[in-house]
């Protein structure tokens, strides 16, 4: 389903993403470990046709997303790791945008979008502003919307940051579900690493731009002969402590906030 | 058609919803009609010019649709800063419709607010030669919104962040507005100003405007408008270019 080769990403001097490659096979819970800055963001905005790569090759659904965006594009939903709803559309117009976007017809789009939010449990809120709502009905409202055009392959960076266990539990329910009865695959970034084992069939530890290991939780801890996956993880990538340079939305976003106090 | 369709309306939506955003670019317009128009009056008068207000009120008009077209335009930097970009990035639409789609929603929000004035600067004394002339003129003033939005997302694209919206503000749209002869007649200037004036899109436009709505002109209506659709035509290019090449 998704097939890298090579995968470069350099911006002026720092290679973000150094020689990358790995396959996720058709229905396949793929997770993505590394510490920050390791360049897992920047992989999946490669596959999502948000950044161009500066050399390899990527198959995304039997098509090259570089060449042929719009194809790509209709066979993925994405969940990112930073907001991108619209805050003064209400969370049914940010539905109903999405589906017009991804030619979804409009009956269906009715009825999917109330299965969705119901499903997110936002059905009742349905024409409050997105403004209006906590993090995690956000976070919420996106996984619904990333959804709404019944993807073949669901990209998810960070997305159960900020929420509570009880919403963290019922969305990976409605993901192994979509992924058993839709066959849909799953690529999903996350540092909770007993979220990577619970959920991921295989799982790749990325840092400094390049996968150093490869392979199911269970090969991983005996690979380390490390206990645990986090020890694993630990003992792969070393305990120094990474720090990642602001970008000028964390800025900016911090001073909205600061803001609107 | 429909994608366009749809982000045309987001931009219609959030315009109808940010009711303090309407009020707020009003107050400029205002000011300059009560405190330029009543403040100048007398002296434009006794140099045999006739009535100001009815002079400045196509300034006006153009000065509050190019505030609002520009900020339209910027606008894509919020939707970056606050992710909304991303999400019409990652979708099957092309690059130019996004374009597109936005660009009209901002320029026909900057017409309505260009109308709001025209209305308001009634009630200041503003007389209008016809009232046909409205329909004319609402086809110029979207002229320089679209002109105004598409610079204003050439603009956006090539910045990361707010920090130079002021600079943008203070080198190019006040420039535009204060050079263009929406304040002052364009006949007899300095030959240098007369130049500058000859270069800025907003004097073609408000020519037009004052041609239109009060039966004065000092370029031509034909020459006005052929400008106008060039620099417009050249602004759509520029901006669907820059925002092509924008990474999020």
């Amino acid at each position: 389903m998704i097939s890298v080769h090579n995968l470069v990403k350099k911006f002026g001097d720092f290679t973000a993403v150094d020689g990358v490659s790995f396959e996720v096979k058709d229905g396949e819970i793929f997770a993505f470990l590394g510490p920050n800055g390791a360049g897992k963001s920047t992989t999946i905005k490669m596959l999502t046709t948000l950044l161009r790569p500066t050399s390899g090759t990527i198959i995304l659904n039997g098509g090259d997303p570089v060449a042929n965006p719009d194809a790509a594009r209709r066979s993925f939903g994405i969940v990112f790791q930073d907001p991108s709803l619209d805050d003064d559309l209400t969370a049914m117009e940010n539905m109903e945008l999405h589906g017009i976007l991804y030619d979804v017809p409009s009956k269906l789009l009715k009825e999917r979008s109330k299965e969705l939010m119901q499903f997110v449990e936002l059905w009742d809120r349905k024409d409050s502003l997105v403004k209006e709502f906590s993090g995690g009905m956000k976070r919420r409202l996106e996984i619904a919307r990333g959804l709404l055009h019944h993807p073949k392959i669901i990209f998810l960076d960070e997305p159960t940051l900020g929420l509570d266990p009880q919403t963290r539990n019922s969305m990976w329910e409605y993901l192994k579900k979509l992924n058993k009865e839709e066959k849909t695959t799953i690529f999903f970034t996350t540092h909770y690493m007993e979220e990577a084992e619970r959920v991921a069939e295989r799982i790749a530890i990325v840092d400094h731009g390049k996968i150093i290991a490869t392979g199911t939780s269970e090969s991983l801890k005996e690979q380390t002969k490390s206990e645990s996956l986090e020890d694993a993880f630990l003992s792969l990538t070393g305990k120094m402590i990474r720090d990642e340079a602001a970008t000028p939305a964390d800025q900016m976003r911090m001073r909205h906030r600061v803001w609107r106090r | 058609m429909k994608k366009i369709y749809i982000l045309w309306l987001r931009q219609i939506k959030k315009y109808l919803r940010s009711k303090s955003r309407i009020v707020g670019s009003l107050a400029q317009p205002l000011l300059f009609l009560l405190a330029l128009g009543y403040g100048f009056g007398s002296v434009f008068q006794k140099a045999g010019e006739g009535n100001y207000i009815e002079f400045l009120a196509p300034g006006v008009i153009g000065m509050s649709i190019i505030f609002t077209a520009v900020f339209s335009g910027i606008e894509i930097i919020w939707d970056r800063q606050f992710g909304f970009l991303k999400e019409m990035m990652v979708a099957p639409i092309s690059r130019l419709n996004i374009m597109i789609g936005r660009t009209l929603g901002g320029a026909t929000v900057a017409t309505a607010q260009g109308l709001l004035v025209l209305i308001i600067s009634l009630f200041f004394g503003f007389h209008l030669s016809s009232v046909g002339a409205i329909i004319p003129a609402v086809g110029i003033m979207f002229l320089i919104a679209l002109l105004f939005t598409a610079l204003g997302t050439m603009i956006a694209s090539l910045l990361d962040d707010m920090q130079g919206f002021q600079l943008i503000i203070n080198f190019l749209v006040m420039p535009a507005f204060f050079l263009s002869g929406a304040l002052f007649p364009l006949k007899g200037l300095p030959k240098a100003l007369a130049f500058v004036a000859t270069i800025d899109p907003l004097s073609y436009g408000i020519d037009a405007l004052r041609f239109l709505l009060i039966g004065e002109v000092h370029y031509g209506l034909v020459r006005d408008v052929t400008m106008l659709a060039i620099f417009t035509s050249v602004f759509l290019l520029l901006g669907s270019y820059f925002f092509k090449k924008v990474e999020v």
